[in-house]
């Protein structure tokens, strides 16, 4: 038999006091199928079944959610990567609000990261055609322009869960250093004076959940280890 | 910026430095006592005192208690920020981990220095 055991995590705020569990059976055929495909399945038996996506190949960063244990993107992730005895649990995203099903309130994860001004700060006039950059300069920002904001990294993150309102979290810190390691911002002392306190920054207890569930193969925690050494440098 | 007063620095990279640098501080005197008691088989109190005599051991020691109270201030008050959120409790449990920092350290220093 084909057919997978699927446990949905169901909240309607209008209809249900409390979460629960919903169980389906999907017929995959055998086929090695997305995560997505199946709630798409599932969506077919009940149409009421809530959850975010767009692309569907793992560059809108809306179907971040929580498979079997591991935060990933629904889109991307085949079922050979995370079914375990023929059981498959989704959860949204932990840590943050429920709005419904799959459905989180991503409002604190945005704030975090507009806390951080992510955008360029150029204060000199601009130059007739572009900010011109090296090439070295420009392979600095590798590894960090990638992030699509799926905050499959924040919400896997302790540190996050305990204080979303004042750790900026692996996904805004990975920006922060975008912009911190940018050659055309100059707001580095500005952005630098933002982050000393001993939360934005510094809850970071280097636990590496972020490393391990970035659907990008991003590492925050070696940007917020740069951070950590430009205030250093900064400071002393 | 988060603005924080019961932090031992003020600042998060301070703490984060003195939580670092008073940890080699004790990760040294915990390998010398570890090593000293392992290679004294025949301790007595009169070897265990004359160590304690010496000046070079008074200032390690004292260097180790100065790094115990700094790294435990750093690190009780980041698990009293995560774990309570009451604001009370929070003061309250804060308020009597420092007193206790304070106490345990100057009765370390009466141990060191005193008859």
């Amino acid at each position: 038999m084909s057919m997978l055991q699927v446990s949905l995590y169901r909240y309607n705020p209008e209809t249900d006091s409390a979460p629960y569990m919903e169980e389906f059976q999907i017929d995959t055929q055998d086929r090695d199928i997305m995560v997505l495909d199946v709630l798409h399945m599932a969506k077919e038996q009940d149409s009421g079944l809530a959850f975010r996506r767009s692309c569907r190949e793992g560059v809108c960063g809306s179907d971040g959610m929580n498979m079997n244990g591991k935060n990933g993107l629904a889109c991307i992730t085949p079922l050979s990567e995370v079914v375990k005895k023929g059981k498959l649990t989704l959860r949204p995203l932990p840590g943050l609000p429920v709005i419904r099903d799959l459905v989180v309130d991503m409002s604190l994860f945005y704030k975090q990261y507009e806390r951080i001004q992510p955008y360029l700060q150029n204060d000199n006039p601009e130059p007739a055609i572009e900010r011109l950059q090296s090439p070295e300069d420009r392979d600095k920002l590798d590894g960090l322009y990638e992030c699509i904001l799926c905050a499959c990294c924040s919400t896997s993150c302790p540190s996050f869960w305990w204080n979303p309102d004042k750790f900026v979290g692996p996904a805004g810190l990975l920006q922060a250093y975008r912009f911190l390691a940018d050659s055309r911002d100059e707001a580095t002392q500005e952005r630098l004076a933002e982050l000393e306190d001993p939360f934005s920054v510094f809850r970071c207890r280097g636990i590496m959940n972020c490393v391990a569930v970035c659907p990008k193969g991003l590492n925050p925690t070696r940007a917020i280890g740069k951070i950590r050494e430009m205030l250093l440098a900064n400071a002393t | 910026m988060v603005t924080n007063i019961t932090n031992l620095g003020r600042s998060g990279l301070s703490d984060w430095l003195l939580q670092r640098a008073s940890a080699i501080v004790l990760a040294l005197y915990s390998l010398f006592l570890v090593g000293y008691l392992l290679f004294s088989p025949g301790l007595d109190y009169a070897a265990w005192s004359g160590l304690f005599a010496q000046t070079w051991m008074r200032i390690f020691s004292l260097l180790a208690f100065v790094s115990l109270a700094a790294h435990a201030w750093v690190g009780l008050w980041t698990v009293t920020t995560d774990y309570i959120k009451p604001t009370g409790i929070r003061v309250a449990a804060q308020s009597i981990i420092i007193l206790a920092i304070f106490v345990f350290l100057v009765w370390g220093i009466q141990v060191l220095w005193g008859a």
